[in-house]
């Protein structure tokens, strides 16, 4: 499979700050790349990189194997993180301006508006001012102004800020379904819970350097840390006393009469000696290995911290 | 290219779509012709007619002071203190009081009712004095036929001795009046429209949909869509002014001649009006006739015209692109006065100037000031109707492009960087900083 786009040790600086500091990434053709990073890493200056808003000090930049050009604005979608219309402008005529800026024709732009004005059941609102209209539905309009012009590649940064949850589902859906239709997406959000849910590759960025790529899934299973989820039901105690040396109680609790413990097996361990320790004591109901979260593995690489499973808070 | 359009019509659109355009298109030519006609109205309204009671305790002056249409004299064979007492029973207006002594004192005293205006104190002062000068001249054995003889009233004109021998008479007034309106109204046109393109690109920063629009077209391309397409307004809002004034006039004129307004009348309390009043009214008919011919023959209006669009264009886009800067580097309106500032100064320091340019518009001060591209825009044009070598003017006009170019060319990149940044306050060593990174 081809890449759509990408980025060969791209350097940025401002002055003295470096904001991008050798960062490659690889884009594949009809996926959704999650760029992660904490705020400040350098995120949105490779964003705009991507976008030629600016340029980079150095480093090369592959769109469709193409060297990345002024050409392939038109075919390159941008929801950008700080966005908004103007204000005293309608609805329906702005959106013809912005699509018109991407190279639509006016007809094109107004018959591929209607279709999603109807789709997202806004038709009434062609002849409002957009300061008439609430937030979620300023973001609604954007949203489509984003992807009318049908692109290759979506950039959405923090795409469901300002929806509601069902305004979220209803973006999330439509995101998916621009996947399904061929489109390749790059996606920049602080929410690991949607990362693990839509995005097939990531890429970490922290202070400027990239610390971590890979597939959601490999990266999950590199993480793990041999830690397992206990439920049984008999004594606590006996449990506590059961397990041998080789494993580290992480925590225990009680909901109604199943006793749940979470353990983490070490050195090489394996989950069949765990149950043969603890079987002649209780009655276990289940076994399962807790994969760290995307939240969690950000949250250890970031902070230079060992993967600490599912104590942190989760946005 | 298309692109560009594309904006310059949605910044021109929403602009002249907006009410208060329409509102201030409409009402500015109101305005202007009810300010014009308003003089006119009150002019026309006849002065009440001043009653004055004379009593001439010298007897020098009776039936000497001649009445006039607004001024009547009536002389008193009553004392002053009899007059006085009897003041509020008769309708006069004032007593003017002539002591016996009034050669040697030359004082004389008004006594009122209501405070009398000003020129008729002046008026009572002057024709009182003048009588006065007379009988004194008349004492000394001077007869009046000599004393208009020895009257003198010169007539100046001014000539100039061209390089290649050919003499060339000015009238400095019109020159005057003609530079002074066309730098006035360059001046206004940069202030109101440069604004407007500040406040357009702080409402592109502050609604955040800058970062919408540069990924699909470049900051320049977005600047100067911006400034071309207010220039367009500003340009479409001071042709519907001229228009609407003309047609205005003229109607409000022919209501003025239907109702059998004394059309000379007119033109009389008209060309009163204009700044050089006194010299307009003692002149003859021919002088005047001269005077329009002079106007047309020794300021080339082809060059004036042709320079006032430049200057005026030239300017507007010079400031217009400088102002985009500041709008850039700022995130709301009150941020914005330490930046304007040097862009202020050089304008509001053209218009003081443009006064000492007029009384010597060959100065070398005149000359630097108009080759200098910031404050050239006005005070060019206040140069051109005295008449400017050809070698001055292009050479003011090339630094006028080229201060465009150079001005375009910061602009563009403190714009650039500055769109992008939020929430800092920048400063000009950050605006300095701006400039050199890349692209």
């Amino acid at each position: 499979m081809m890449d759509i786009f990408s980025a060969k040790s791209v350097v940025k600086k401002y002055d003295k700050y470096t904001a991008l500091d050798d960062v490659s990434i690889t884009v594949k053709k009809n996926s959704i790349f999650g760029l992660l990073g904490p705020n400040g890493a350098g995120k949105t200056s490779l964003i705009r990189i991507i976008n030629q808003i600016t340029g980079p000090d150095s480093g090369e930049l592959f769109f469709n194997g193409e060297r990345l050009q002024q050409k392939h604005i038109e075919r390159i979608g941008y929801l950008p993180e700080e966005r908004g219309l103007y204000k005293k402008m309608e609805v329906g005529e702005q959106a013809l301006y912005l699509a018109r800026l991407k190279g639509l024709s006016r007809q094109e732009a107004t018959k591929r508006l209607k279709y999603w004005f109807e789709k997202f059941e806004i038709t009434t609102w062609w002849n409002k001012k957009i300061e008439e209209l609430s937030k979620g539905m300023q973001q609604k309009v954007q949203f489509i102004v984003t992807v009318l012009h049908e692109p290759e590649l979506l950039i959405l940064d923090e795409p469901f800020s300002g929806f509601d949850p069902i305004n979220a589902n209803l973006i999330k859906n439509e995101i998916l379904e621009l996947k399904q239709k061929g489109t390749s997406i790059i996606f920049s959000t602080h929410n690991m819970a949607s990362v693990e849910e839509l995005c097939d590759d990531i890429a970490l960025i922290n202070r400027s350097k990239k610390i971590l790529e890979g597939s959601v899934k490999e990266i999950r299973k590199e993480y793990r840390t041999n830690t397992y989820k206990v439920e049984f039901t008999g004594n606590l105690i006996a449990f506590t006393n059961a397990i041998w040396t080789g494993c580290e109680l992480l925590e225990k609790h009680t909901e109604g009469n199943v006793n749940i413990a979470t353990v983490k097996l070490l050195n090489d361990a394996t989950p069949n000696q765990l149950l043969q320790a603890i079987m002649p004591h209780v009655m276990v109901n289940g076994l399962h290995e807790i994969i760290p979260s995307m939240n969690d593995i950000f949250i250890a690489k970031v902070s230079d911290e060992k993967i600490n499973i599912g104590s942190n808070f989760t946005e | 290219m298309n692109k560009i359009l594309l904006i310059i019509q949605r910044e021109y659109l929403t602009r002249v779509k907006k009410k208060s355009f329409i509102v201030m298109t409409i009402l500015g030519p109101i305005l202007m012709v009810g300010l014009v006609f308003a003089q006119f109205w009150i002019k026309m309204i006849p002065e009440e007619k001043q009653k004055i009671m004379v009593v001439d305790e010298s007897q020098l002056f009776i039936n000497k002071l001649e009445s006039t249409a607004n001024q009547s004299f009536t002389y008193s064979k009553n004392n002053l203190s009899f007059e006085q007492g009897n003041f509020y029973g008769t309708d006069y207006n004032v007593i003017l009081y002539i002591p016996a002594n009034i050669i040697d004192s030359q004082k004389i005293q008004i006594f009122y009712k209501k405070q009398p205006g000003l020129g008729m104190q002046d008026y009572i002062n002057t024709i009182v004095s003048k009588k006065l000068e007379e009988m004194k001249l008349l004492a000394s054995g001077i007869k009046l036929n000599q004393l208009e003889s020895i009257k003198t009233k010169l007539n100046l004109t001014t000539t100039k001795i061209e390089k290649s021998g050919n003499l060339e008479t000015k009238d400095n007034e019109v020159s005057m009046a003609l530079g002074f309106i066309a730098g006035i109204l360059i001046y206004i046109f940069i202030f109101l429209y440069g604004a407007q393109v500040m406040r357009g690109v702080i409402e592109e920063k502050t609604s955040r949909i800058v970062e919408v629009i540069i990924s699909s077209v470049k900051p320049f391309e977005l600047m100067m869509g911006k400034v071309v397409g207010i220039a367009m307004v500003g340009l479409t809002q001071f042709l519907l002014w001229i228009l609407l004034s003309a047609v205005g006039t003229s109607l409000v004129g022919n209501y003025f001649i239907k109702n059998n307004v004394n059309a000379n009348h007119m033109e009389e309390t008209f060309k009163t009006n204009v700044p050089q009043k006194a010299a307009f009214k003692e002149m003859s008919g021919d002088k005047k006739a001269e005077i329009m011919d002079s106007f047309f023959n020794q300021v080339n209006m082809p060059v004036m015209l042709f320079s006032f669009l430049f200057y005026f264009l030239g300017g507007y886009l010079l400031y217009g692109a400088l102002f985009a800067a500041v709008g850039s580097a700022v995130d709301n309106e009150a941020d914005t006065q330490q930046f304007m500032l040097p862009l202020t100064i050089p304008l509001i320091l053209s218009f003081t100037l443009a006064q000492n340019v007029m009384t010597n518009p060959e100065s070398s001060l005149a000359f630097w000031l108009s080759i200098f591209p910031l404050t050239s825009p006005v005070i060019m044009m206040v140069r051109i109707p005295f008449g400017v070598p050809y070698i001055d003017l292009i050479l003011s006009m090339l630094t006028l492009v080229a201060g465009f170019v150079g001005a375009t060319w910061v602009s563009a990149k403190i714009y650039r960087t500055g769109i992008l940044m939020y929430g800092k306050k920048s400063s000009y060593k950050e605006l300095w900083k701006w400039l050199f990174y890349k692209a």
